[in-house]
């Protein structure tokens, strides 16, 4: 079984379908990539994943672990394992992210509250580890953040909260080639038996740094097509046009 | 600023509802010179003063209570209030009644010996009168006058003569009228000429009996070249019936002198559907006298039914500055029309508002300003920022800003804002592991940060748990 299990999961906002039926299961210690054409419901997918209030699922299911996370609030599923990695993380004025960090922390640590001292050693060394300057910790969290930085952010909590499963919605998006470095390098430094990574993207750039064991393509609201690192470069070839043929011809 | 932790144990009803029951000496309800009299006997004040008050009431008898803010609000009768209550027992800080100092101890207020280093120098008044300051004599070493208004016209009838009324005066308005003709007790500071007062000078003024109406009158003077922070807090009982407090706060600021005054003010709010709660109708103003004086006002405003204040700064001394830093939020049926005023008269001078409106359940929230630069008052700049936040959809927010330049030279910037606590920002906060209502409170606090952190350091601390406390339940 795997940890995370999404069984036929059709999702939809306001009358607007967007998920028909999506099959995934993803283990600990497994890279996984999900690529698609602009609308298919890769973001719709990841929300949804997380709880997200503006989507109803209709049908079909997610598990964690063996257990259904549907009826759980976005909270509830985060402090379960799960982590998204946001493509357009919103800023929250005044708040500093070291006071941010302390109580996402403190939420899961077993005692609710972490001691201050191994924490802040902690942030501080993945900071360095990111690139991010030590004054970072006092900025307003993603207040005025430029698009690498936000993404940093993001990588950082990701660090710092060891989910079990995250979900990278387009993290390479609007990004360059130093900042993509930059979250892939700590990705990888994430990667290992604890993690089972979804990583969903645009384009193939990101997965030459993070090489996924398994690439799905998604298109109209399904996962068309599965298959391992060898497809990324079939893909790269012959487009998603070519994954259309296939599927007209299985289907 | 000092970040707050959550503390689950918090109650969320009002914690200071409680009522203490002691014997006092109350006079009966009722408002005419008889009572003006009979409060001034009791003060053992001199015919001066009573003469102040008397004609302080004339005017005010010929005064209508103002109806521009549109407040919602029953018609107060004036009769029916008993205008002097007070412990019986010795006031003397050592001598303290038990129930008293037990009250004292559960509103966290230090009054005993054993809190003589914090650094905190503390004036309390019980319904109309001060019940002691902590402090005195290290105070005094400095030349530092801190006592109670009442002790202050007995001992320092030269200096409060001086300054009484000049810059609120009696017939400043209806409740400023009332005040002068009934005030009961309040603080009185000097600070002399080139002292910079080491410790926070702090009163906190507690509503007991029922029926009172709080007349509150303080007076701070910093001379000059002189320093000052001073901090007010307030609470009352909870009970089904309306009561009025209606103070009087005069600052006087000298050449350079800079006077920090801040208010965390929670008094009892009424309850759900309204009913209850006192009525903070205020004047609170500070005259920059001197060349390069400052005045900053600070207050955090959690309570009351209804709040009616604009603590102001005249900037008259060339080079003068005044700040106005707030945080009003308002939940149930509560009503807030607070802002401030900025005066300016003399040359250079600058001014500064930061307002941060949270409205929640049915309640209004106003933000009203003006900032009006005199003929004369060349190079004047006034930089003014007011938002509102909502939460929920039954709640209101306005902003009215006045601006009267009558000078070319000057330079005023508005910005205004009202927002909702966004889906986003919720949803954002809560995929990190954060409760609903933890994600809506730290929106809340990173809101009104720019505000809490000019409050002095431990208040601010005080004022962020206190805000976290009505927060709770407000929000979801």
């Amino acid at each position: 079984m795997s940890y995370l299990q999404i069984k036929n999961l059709h999702a939809q906002t306001g009358d607007i379908k967007i998920l028909k039926g999506v099959n995934l299961e993803i283990n600990k210690g497994e890279v996984h990539a999900l690529m698609g054409p602009n609308g298919s419901g890769k973001s719709t997918l990841s929300s949804v994943i997380m709880g997200h209030p503006d989507y109803e699922v209709t049908e079909g299911d997610i598990l964690l672990n063996g257990e259904s996370i549907l009826e759980m609030d976005p909270d509830e599923r985060a402090l379960a394992g799960l982590f998204l990695c946001f493509q357009y993380p919103v800023a929250i004025p005044g708040v500093s992210i070291s006071n941010f960090m302390k109580k996402a922390v403190d939420a899961r640590h077993p005692e609710g509250k972490a001691p201050a001292g191994p924490f802040l050693k902690e942030m501080r060394e993945n900071m360095e580890y990111l690139d991010m300057d030590k004054s970072f910790a006092n900025r307003g969290l993603n207040e005025g953040f430029s698009g690498g930085e936000k993404k940093r952010m993001e990588i950082l909590q990701m660090m710092m909260f060891k989910p079990s499963i995250s979900i990278m919605d387009e993290t390479d998006s609007g990004l360059d080639i130093d900042a993509l470095q930059v979250v892939a390098k700590g990705v990888n430094k994430m990667r290992g038996p604890d993690l089972g990574l979804l990583v969903i993207t645009h384009y193939e750039r990101i997965l030459t740094y993070i090489n996924p064991q398994y690439l799905h393509i998604l298109m109209d609201g399904k996962v068309v097509m599965s298959g391992g690192p060898e497809l990324v470069k079939t893909l790269e070839e012959k487009g998603y046009d070519w994954v259309r043929e296939q599927v007209s011809v299985t289907a | 600023m000092p970040e707050f932790e959550t503390d689950s144990n918090l109650v969320q009803e009002y914690k200071y509802g409680f009522f203490t029951d002691i014997e006092t000496d109350t006079i009966p309800k009722g408002l005419n010179e008889e009572v003006i009299a009979i409060i001034s006997a009791k003060k053992n004040e001199p015919v001066w003063m009573l003469e102040w008050r008397l004609k302080a009431f004339r005017r005010w008898q010929k005064m209508k209570n103002p109806d521009w803010a549109f407040l919602d609000m029953p018609e107060i009768d004036f009769q029916d209030i008993h205008y002097y209550s007070a412990p019986k027992e010795a006031v003397d800080m050592k001598e303290m009644d038990p129930e008293l100092l037990k009250t004292f101890e559960r509103l966290g207020i230090p009054m005993g010996e054993r809190d003589a280093l914090s650094g905190v120098a503390m004036d309390v008044v019980f319904d109309s009168v001060s019940v002691g300051t902590t402090h005195k004599e290290m105070l005094e070493e400095l030349g530092i006058i801190f006592c109670s208004i009442s002790e202050a016209i007995q001992e320092h009838p030269e200096l409060v003569k001086q300054y009484l009324g000049t810059v609120v005066p009696p017939g400043d308005n209806f409740y400023a009228a009332l005040n002068s003709a009934v005030f009961t007790d309040g603080s009185f500071c000097y600070i002399p000429k080139g002292v910079t007062c080491p410790v926070e000078l702090s009163t906190y003024f507690r509503i007991n009996a029922a029926d009172t109406g709080q007349f509150e009158r303080t007076l701070i003077i910093c001379d000059d070249n002189a320093t000052c922070s001073y901090l007010e807090g307030c609470t009352a009982p909870a009970r089904d019936t309306n009561q009025l407090h209606a103070a009087v706060v005069e600052i006087v600021a000298l050449e350079n002198a800079d006077v920090k005054y801040s208010t965390v003010q929670n008094w009892y709010a009424g309850d759900e559907e309204g009913k209850g709660g006192i009525y903070n109708f205020v004047t609170k103003r500070g005259h920059c006298r001197g060349r390069k004086s400052k005045i900053s006002w600070t207050q955090v405003e959690v309570g009351a039914a209804i709040t009616w204040k604009y603590p102001s700064c005249v900037l008259e001394g060339d080079g003068s500055v005044g700040e106005f830093y707030s945080v009003a939020f308002t939940n149930n049926k509560m009503q807030a029309d607070t802002g401030t005023k900025m005066i300016h008269v003399g040359k250079n001078t600058s001014s500064t508002i930061i307002s941060k409106g949270i409205s929640a359940g049915e309640s209004s929230n106003n933000y009203r300003g003006l900032v009006k630069v005199m003929e004369g008052a060349s190079n004047a700049r006034n930089h003014s920022i007011c938002d509102s936040l909502l939460i929920g959809r039954d709640c209101s927010a306005n902003t009215f800003p006045y601006i009267e330049s009558e000078d070319d030279s000057a330079h005023l910037a508005h910005e205004a804002t009202t927002s909702t606590i966004s889906e986003d920002q919720l949803f954002y906060l809560k995929s990190r592991g954060l409760s609903e209502e933890d994600a809506a409170s730290m929106v809340v606090k990173g809101f009104c940060k720019d505000v809490f952190k000019k409050l002095p350091l431990e208040f601010s601390v005080e004022a962020i748990k206190l805000l976290e406390i009505k927060l709770e339940g407000s929000i979801g």
